[in-house]
């Protein structure tokens, strides 16, 4: 068995950006993990401008944002080993797959980096038939950004959060028509320039208040069915965002998991309940930008050190506390991240103890989206999130 | 007819300027005719097997609920509880041979109010009838004792330990490929639409104008079996689909259950239930509707939501689980309860009709009697030196044992760990994988957690460069 002094399983955004900070900070042998041939993770077919802004501080496109990450951790003398799947970790040893065998290795410490993917189809259980022709927005880039392929000639986008807009975009570059958008909440959830630029510019409908109730066609999709009754002829379907985490590595590892988000509890510097294992990126918060998930990598190279060189670990790693309608918080690089189950309006708070650590405006959240509370909390303790008035 | 479009009935390389009328030609390559094709080739007979699709087993042989049953439930004394005990063996034993994942998992019958409660010891004696030994009825206690995460409300049990758990995308393939290893012919995308009868052979024209001259037709053509019968002649019984929905769950549930969940029976239908499967997942269903399109293999809000609340009442933690698949089967229900099996000597016939919701455990037993009908019929098989049959093996796709990506291999389909490797030989074999459900059906590929989010274009494009056809055919676009 070989040994690493880092394992780091994943080599998106949060994984290379750990291990680029482990290097730099002097750690002997940090070994990335890939099961892709090529590293880089999501942003890699996600051929728009959106990425980069908090870590490289500059607006660039997904492709050319991972190959800086990628390059970064090569200069760094980060080991990535790519076409080789992580499959589980258990008393500092993990065990991998790859083209030339299984292989275990030693780690000193463990980086769970292996990030989100989008509710596809049945697990939104949408009835009707099984036509070809419904995809979720990561599958769409993949054929369109790294195949060149065209998918279809007029689709109806399912969800109205930022990587709806996202695949909208890449849906008018593939020279496929937007039907409509279509989400069961009363407005959409992403930010009014970026539905401008995209759904705006195009004129694509939004419906809302809706959802797709059935897919029909039997070899190729024809249409879809909505709540209301209305049809909408179309050969696509792009079911988009609805994140869950690429958990089942942790799952299968022991790690407890939130409820509603399904992702691994951590701390804010990535400590999972197993003393040497840390969880990072979207895996653990479902789902942020690349660079807050490069960042919140970073943060946690730090606290590896430390596991590192003392050995310490907390007794409890708990899970942010949260009431209705926050369905889940988590820590980020720049504090907490949350996610509220409706349109509602409000002032959030945070307490520790007895203690009201931080009181938001009174305001409109919205659902699908990431609510950042700025503040540090100590990732021990005991916090409550909990709408302290709430107004319709 | 031009001669030329006829098919002829020797291996392409021994063709024959003028065909020569095959000995039998199957009808339908599920895994009832695929079978047959399979016992035939067996023996020193000319045969072809005729399916209308474009791959076999992607009828209702690919969407049922995947169990062997030990027969124990079935009407004693009726020709499925005889083909049905005799098919469970005959699988059981010829699966592990030709790497078709099994498991021996047992079930576990339960009574969910006093009324069924009352009906296990009458259950325990049909199954003796049915010559099924191993069922014994248990308490409640024990029922949680075995399966601790069942839900509230249990009175009673039966404990049912041959049930076994089988891989159904694999069977009817392989089946198909040992046939053809044994000199079956295999015609894909001919879909029988006429038949004209000589005095010594019958023509199936297809609709694509291709046509086959054979001595003997066996009828294996599922939901479709009374079209044909009725198209050679014959009446005496009408299928009528009965729709079953299923819902499989995320890998991650299959720590709830140790053993298939089944309800009491009735007589419309074995009902619900709650079983593991080979692939390590979990599923829920079937329903049973009667409906009138043979075609209507989509799933129903109604039925979904009919399911997920009878799961909740069984296995109340599945619900928080993700849902990986949701499928649509149709049995080939007939207003007769029994098979309809009949041999023809006039017309050089074998009918294979109305199997309903037991034709994967009982497709060997099957292919038997279908032997057996067509010596009635008038064709005596000689069966082939020992020497001369080949059998195949295919990669095994259960969890049950080692699967390829453990001794190394580039993963391309992460969610079930299917490597490029697995992918070239399905779609190089002998019958072939000609598009993404077929590539599914015999790698497990997109049929995991992501649907496709990590690995579709990557299958897609593995698919492209091994066979040379272009992406777009792979991802069904027009
Ligand atoms: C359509 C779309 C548009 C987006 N647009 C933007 C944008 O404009 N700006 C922005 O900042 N962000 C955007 N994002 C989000 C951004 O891509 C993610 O925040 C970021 O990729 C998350 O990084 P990560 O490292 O947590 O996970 P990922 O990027 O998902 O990386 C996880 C990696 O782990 C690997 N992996 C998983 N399991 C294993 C295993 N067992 N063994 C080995 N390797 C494994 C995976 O192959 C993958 O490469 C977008 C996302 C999508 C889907
Ligand atoms: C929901 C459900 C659950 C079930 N669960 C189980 C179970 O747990 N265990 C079990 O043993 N059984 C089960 N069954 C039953 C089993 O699936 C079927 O009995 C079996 O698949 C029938 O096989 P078949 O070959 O007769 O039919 P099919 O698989 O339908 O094959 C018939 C083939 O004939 C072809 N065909 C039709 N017409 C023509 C034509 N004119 N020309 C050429 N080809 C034609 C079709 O394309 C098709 O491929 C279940 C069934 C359902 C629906």
């Amino acid at each position: 068995m070989s040994a690493a002094d880092v394992v780091v399983v994943g080599a998106g955004p949060a994984g290379l950006g750990a291990a680029t900070e482990l290097r730099r900070r002097g750690v002997g042998r940090v070994v990335v993990y890939e099961r892709e041939l090529q590293p880089g993770g999501v942003p890699r077919h996600t051929a728009h401008l959106g990425y980069g802004a908090r870590d490289l501080h500059r607006i660039t496109t997904g492709p050319r944002y991972a190959a800086a990450m990628v390059r970064q951790a090569e200069r760094a003398g980060v080991e990535i080993e790519v076409g080789r799947t992580v499959r589980s970790f258990a008393d500092g040893t993990v065990a991998t797959t790859g083209a030339d065998g299984p292989a275990t290795v030693h780690a000193g410490a463990v980086l769970l980096a292996t990030g989100v993917r989008e509710r596809p189809r049945a697990a939104r259980l949408v009835p009707g038939d099984r036509p070809a022709g419904v995809l979720t927005t990561g599958a769409l880039q993949q054929f369109t950004t790294l195949h060149h392929q065209r998918v279809g000639t007029r689709a109806v986008v399912v969800g109205a959060e930022h990587v709806s807009f996202s695949a909208v975009l890449t849906l008018a570059h593939a020279g496929c028509q937007v039907a409509a958008m279509v989400t069961p909440l009363p407005r959409h959830q992403s930010y009014a320039p970026l539905r401008l630029a995209t759904a705006g510019r195009r004129r694509v409908p939004l419906l809302t208040g809706v959802d797709v109730v059935e897919v029909v066609g039997r070899t190729r999709v024809e249409a879809v069915v909505l709540t209301d009754g209305t049809r909408i002829a179309c050969d696509t379907v792009v079911f988009t965002g609805d994140w869950v985490p690429d958990h089942e590595l942790a799952r299968a590892g022991g790690l407890p998991m939130l409820p509603h988000a399904k992702s691994p509890v951590a701390d804010a510097t990535g400590r999972t309940e197993q003393p040497g294992v840390f969880a990072i990126g979207n895996l653990v918060h479902p789902a942020e930008t690349a660079d807050l998930c490069a960042l919140g990598g970073r943060a946690a190279a730090l606290s590896v050190m430390d596991w590192l060189a003392l050995h310490d670990w907390p007794t409890a790693v708990r899970p942010i506390e949260v009431r209705p309608p926050i369905l889940w918080a988590a820590h980020t690089a720049r504090g907490i991240t949350l996610r509220v189950a409706e349109f509602v309006e409000g002032r959030i708070e945070c307490r520790v103890g007895d203690e009201v650590l931080h009181r938001t405006k009174h305001r409109l959240w919205t659902p699908n989206r990431a609510i950042h509370l700025p503040l540090a909390a100590n990732a021990s303790t005991r916090i409550l999130l909990s709408p302290v008035e709430r107004l319709q | 007819m031009a001669a030329s479009d006829a098919v002829p009935s020797h291996s392409p390389g021994d063709n024959p300027p003028t065909a020569e009328p095959f000995d039998v030609v199957v009808v339908g390559g599920g895994v009832v005719g695929c079978a047959v094709a399979r016992l035939l080739s067996h023996h020193q007979l000319s045969v072809a097997l005729v399916e209308a699709r474009d791959d076999v087993g992607a009828g209702t042989s690919k969407a049922n609920t995947a169990i062997l049953h030990t027969g124990f439930d079935a009407v004693p004394g009726s020709v499925e509880a005889r083909l049905v005990a005799r098919g469970y063996q005959l699988l059981r034993a010829y699966a592990p041979t030709a790497g078709i994942s099994v498991e021996e998992t047992g079930a576990v019958l339960v009574a969910w109010d006093d009324e069924q409660a009352a009906t296990l010891p009458k259950l325990a004696v049909k199954a003796e009838a049915n010559g099924y030994a191993h069922a014994e009825v248990i308490d409640a206690a024990a029922v949680h004792a075995l399966e601790p995460h069942l839900g509230d409300g249990i009175t009673g049990g039966m404990i049912v330990p041959g049930e076994h758990l089988i891989d159904p995308w694999s069977t009817p393939i392989a089946f198909a490929t040992e046939a053809v290893a044994n000199g079956c012919h295999l015609l894909t995308g001919f879909q029988v639409v006429g038949a004209t009868a000589g005095a010594e052979t019958t023509t199936l024209t297809a609709a694509d104008g291709r046509s086959v001259c054979t001595h003997h037709v066996v009828n294996a053509a599922g939901l479709h079996g009374d079209t044909l019968h009725r198209l050679l002649g014959f009446d005496g019984f009408t299928v009528r689909p009965r729709r079953g929905e299923l819902i499989v769950f995320d890998k991650l549930a299959r720590p709830l259950l140790g053993r298939t969940i089944l309800p009491v029976p009735t007589s419309h239908t074995k009902g619900v239930l709650v079983a593991p499967t080979v692939f390590g997942n979990i599923m829920l269903g079937p329903t049973a509707d009667d409906i009138d399109d043979k075609g209507a293999t989509g799933s129903t809000r109604i039925g979904v939501d009919g399911l997920l609340q009878k799961g909740r009442r069984i296995l109340p933690a599945l619900l928080h689980e993700e849902v990986t698949a949701v499928y649509a089967g149709l049995r080939a229900a007939t207003e007769h309860s029994d098979y309809q099996l009949s041999a023809q000597r006039e017309a050089r016939y074998v009918c294979l009709g109305g199997i309903r919701s037991t034709g994967l455990t009982a497709a060997m037993a099957l292919a038997e009697e279908a032997l057996a009908l067509l010596a009635e019929a008038g064709c005596t098989a000689m069966p082939k030196a020992a020497d001369e049959v080949h059998g195949i093996r295919m990669t095994p796709l259960g969890e049950g044992r080692e699967r390829p990506y453990q001794r190394g291999g580039t993963v391309v389909c992460h969610c079930e760990r299917v490597t490029a490797q697995e992918l070239e030989i399905a779609l190089t074999s002998s019958v072939p994988a000609t598009d993404l459900d077929g590539l599914r059906r015999r790698t497990r590929a997109l049929a995991g957690r992501c649907q496709g989010f990590y690995c579709s274009a990557e299958v897609c494009a593995h698919a492209a460069a091994v066979t040379g056809r272009p992406m777009s055919d792979w991802m069904g676009v027009q």
